[in-house]
């Protein structure tokens, strides 16, 4: 039988759920969530789950503390209660922030979209099986004898049974104070998933546009994330050259220069070809840009390694172009008419923060 | 969930031994095992086994298993005010921590059992809230569980709107008494009996003034028509007797009212209930209950208890502080008129009239005060320079909290405001039948501090899911009066011409 306390809970986590899934094109279009990150949860701030009733506002904030100071010495700012709070009685003013798991959150998304499970593709052994040592026991071959704790169990009964003398420390351990190493079978998913994003940064490329790159591969990588698990992913970004980044950079940079597209999708087509076997990865790449690209003839050579290298090694090419007040947007109507309706590249639009939804949607729907 | 092991349980009888010689009286108490899943199921429920279904339990299970898994709290203890005393252990705490918990328990007990704003408590509540879920589960069969739920979200958000001195005042006539229309008559002074001076009428009984009277005499009357006859701070049970409710809604709103008043003692009084028990376990361990070896972990133990954050009182410290002052204070005799008019400060640091009156003092303190009452009365300028408080306000630019001052006054003062009523503003249903529309008045006794304007429209929404028509209320913004009023579709704020001010 499931507790009531149980059933509460559940009925707590549903009304949460709907509230994420009502709020989620703004939840999607904002960045705090990414913000309040964790390992594998987010915190998301919910107002509206807190109860209204006719309170103080805090307008003056005001309150008496105790210590040392001077009027006008700030006041330590830290958290936590030193008394044991009883219960019913921590009614806090602040808003109720819910932890949500990364994979609640792509459930969440995926079904709010309509977005179809991703078929794999490539190698079929999901997992692999690593030992680790982790304790000792009684039992085992002797090439994983525990030394040390052999002896200290040795050591421990001659103590006891009165047969230690300090003078002549002569442990002698018997076959009952052997102990060998132990070990656990950890299952542990071998990856078989890239993402593989870029990233112009050229000089008409702000901060408001990175914001919004920033936020779309947030949700895509949850996405892809909680159908693959293990997914590796990697960072170029490019404005007439192109480099390999950590993701710290990668959302972080900003370099003036030229566009040169081409260099980039160099850069990835080298990786694939250096480190992912299109044969047993499932890669998935996405190039955001304002569409400034520097030339025709760099464009040209753009959608040849696309048509020659990058769409035939991936599952999914995305193409996002990020609206700049300096960038002519060309690019994105070039792919247009050199590829027409080739499934395997997706391009999308992003005017604004509040298209992000949209362009997530047209990204993720194919189920590739 | 289990009974005590051997140990624990004569650990129990060794320390309510020490707690009786000490004069604590309370009822049973009986301690329950549980693990910290069990107690954060019970924490959640507010201490009881049962209660109706709703998610914010859930919620509050949540937050706590929660912050029990990453080590931030830890719950000692929870102790409901029942008869018997149910109160619950954590499975896997050390001895030391056990002997702490069942001290505190014990004075926890023994307020709740003598303190006057617990008397009207309903001691077999275990009962009483497992009938409530019995309840609200058999309206949820008929009624649906979301409909059931939500009405329930409704009536939490007005569950702060009751009358803490209900309780204490006789039940209310519910007959009018049979009377005549009277009419109105002014008393006049008569100018004597000696007609020779009858001139001097005028100016006995100014006919502006009589005229004046008449007035008022009327507007009582037109006012005694009206309900609620005069302000009524009950609102849920003002809304039980006059709001159109389904039977249904009605028993669930009775539910909430009657828990709303069952828990109202706590939160009147948290610094003093908690203080005395501090007090408590303080002296039972450290006088007899305490062996040598376990002096180091208790000391950890009960100075996390009565640890201070720079900008939060801690009840517990607070409380206990009071009560060990106020017992030096009646011990040595520094109270009444001498003490107060004595100035001399050596004289004064110097003062003991060896009364030895401290504990007897604290005994019918912990009796007849709340934190309110407690703190006026108690909160000495004295106290206060000792303990070094000190008021803070929010730096508008930096958004960082700054000390304001160390004055005793405004200390005081911002103390008090936080405590009265709870910290929860006053508000009043004024008129049932406002505008003659049969729309629902209420009105905020400002006291300096304004509502938060987006709670209380949402919780106007709310009301008028009860009331089914326009809901008004009165109130204060930025020191401008103004009227917030929800007609069911939208929120209309308005000036008014005046603040609302109680007659």
């Amino acid at each position: 039988m499931i507790s009531r306390i149980e059933k509460d809970h559940r009925r707590f986590r549903e009304i949460v759920r709907g509230r994420i899934r009502e709020n989620l094109r703004r939840y999607v279009s904002r960045g705090d969530m990414i913000a309040h990150k964790g390992k594998e949860t987010v915190s998301i701030p919910m107002p509206q789950i807190d109860i209204p009733r006719f309170i103080h506002g805090d307008n003056k904030g005001q309150g008496v503390g105790q210590g040392e100071g001077d009027p006008g010495d700030p006041v330590g700012e830290e958290e936590g209660e030193g008394g044991a709070g009883k219960a019913g009685e921590g009614e806090g003013d602040k808003t109720v922030e819910v932890e949500v798991t990364l994979d609640e959150l792509a459930q969440i998304l995926g079904e709010e979209l309509g977005l179809p499970n991703i078929e794999p593709r490539g190698s079929q052994t999901l997992e692999t099986v690593k030992d680790r040592y982790v304790g000792l026991r009684t039992t085992g071959p002797e090439s994983l004898r525990h030394f040390k704790a052999t002896f200290k169990r040795a050591l421990r009964r001659q103590i006891s049974m009165g047969t230690y003398d300090p003078r002549h420390p002569i442990i002698v351990p018997v076959r009952e104070d052997r102990r060998y190493r132990s070990w656990k079978a950890e299952p542990k998913p071998q990856t078989n998933a890239v993402i593989i994003y870029m990233m112009d940064v050229s000089g008409s490329m702000g901060d408001e546009q990175k914001e919004i790159v920033r936020i779309e591969s947030f949700w895509i990588d949850t996405w892809l994330r909680s159908q693959y698990k293990g997914i590796e992913s990697r960072y170029i970004i490019h404005d007439a050259t192109a480099r390999e980044v950590e993701r710290e950079v990668f959302f972080s940079t900003r370099e003036s220069g030229g566009t040169m597209i081409s260099s980039a999708y160099r850069k990835c087509a080298e990786l694939i070809e250096r480190e992912f076997d299109p044969a047993n990865w499932n890669i998935y790449a996405f190039h955001f840009s304002d569409g400034d690209n520097w030339s025709v003839d760099d464009t040209a050579a753009c959608i040849r390694l696309l048509r020659e290298q990058l769409i035939p090694a991936s599952n999914q090419f995305g193409y996002g172009q990020v609206e700049s007040p300096y960038g002519s947007g060309q690019f994105i109507k070039d792919l247009t008419a050199a590829f027409g309706d080739e499934q395997m590249l997706v391009t999308s639009e992003i005017k604004t923060k509040d298209d992000i939804m949209d362009s997530i949607r047209e990204f993720l729907k194919g189920g590739r | 969930m289990a009974t005590l092991t051997k140990h624990l349980a004569e650990l129990q009888a060794e320390i309510e031994g020490y707690a009786l010689e000490y004069g604590l009286d309370f009822f049973t108490t009986i301690y329950e095992l549980v693990d910290y899943r069990q107690m954060s199921e019970i924490a959640a429920y507010e201490g009881f086994p049962v209660r109706y279904p709703h998610w914010r339990f859930g919620m509050e299970y949540d937050r706590m298993m929660k912050s029990q898994t990453y080590g931030l709290s830890k719950i000692y203890e929870l102790v409901i005010n029942t008869d018997p005393c149910y109160a619950y252990l954590l499975e896997g705490n050390s001895l030391v921590d056990q002997k702490l918990v069942m001290s505190h328990v014990y004075g926890h007990c023994d307020f709740f059992k003598h303190n006057r704003f617990f008397s009207h408590t309903d001691r077999r509540m275990i009962d009483g809230m497992a009938n409530h879920a019995t309840r609200v589960r058999r309206h949820m069969d008929r009624q649906g569980i979301d409909k059931v739920e939500s009405f329930i979200d409704v009536c939490h958000s007005l569950d702060n709107l009751i009358d803490p001195w209900l309780p204490f005042r006789k039940p209310q006539q519910m007959r009018r008494e049979p009377s005549v229309e009277l009419p109105i008559n002014i008393g006049r002074l008569s100018a004597n009996a000696d007609s020779e001076r009858s001139y001097l009428d005028d100016y006995i009984n100014p006919p502006e003034f009589i005229e004046q009277q008449r007035k008022r005499a009327e507007l009582e009357r037109e006012q005694r028509r009206k309900i609620p006859p005069q302000p009524e701070r009950d609102l849920l049970g003002f809304l039980l007797l006059h709001a159109p409710l389904d039977p249904w809604e009605a028993d669930v709103l009775g539910i909430i009212r009657e828990e709303a008043y069952y828990f109202l003692p706590q939160r009147q009084t948290k610094i003093m209930n908690e203080g005395w028990a501090t007090y408590w376990h303080s002296k039972l361990m450290t006088t007899r209950a305490l062996r040598d070896d376990e002096l180091i972990d208790y000391a950890e133990a009960a100075s996390g208890v009565t640890a201070m954050g720079p900008n939060q009182l801690n009840p517990y410290k607070i409380g206990v502080e009071l009560y060990r002052d106020i017992e030096d204070r009646w011990n040595k005799g520094k109270f009444g008129k001498q003490w107060d008019e004595c100035d001399d400060r050596q004289a004064r640091d110097d003062w003991d009239l060896r009364l030895n009156l401290g504990k007897s003092k604290i005994f019918e303190v912990r009796r007849l005060y709340n934190d309110v009452t407690f703190i006026d009365e108690f909160f000495t300028l004295e106290f206060c320079r000792r303990n070094r408080f000190f008021t803070f306000v929010e730096n508008r630019r930096s958004g960082r909290h700054e000390i304001e001052s160390r004055e005793f006054k405004k200390i005081k003062h911002t103390m008090l405001q936080q405590l009265t009523n709870f910290g929860q503003p006053f508000i009043y249903v004024v008129d049932a039948n406002h505008l003659n529309r049969g729309e629902l008045l209420l009105a905020h006794r400002h006291e300096g501090v304004d509502l938060r304007l987006n709670y209380a429209r949402d919780t106007l929404r709310n009301l008028v899911r009860i009331w089914r028509r326009p809901v008004s209320i009165l109130t204060t913004v930025e020191d401008k009066p103004k009227r917030i009023r929800f007609d069911g579709t939208e929120i209309q704020i308005t000036d008014e011409p005046a603040a609302w001010r109680l007659p």
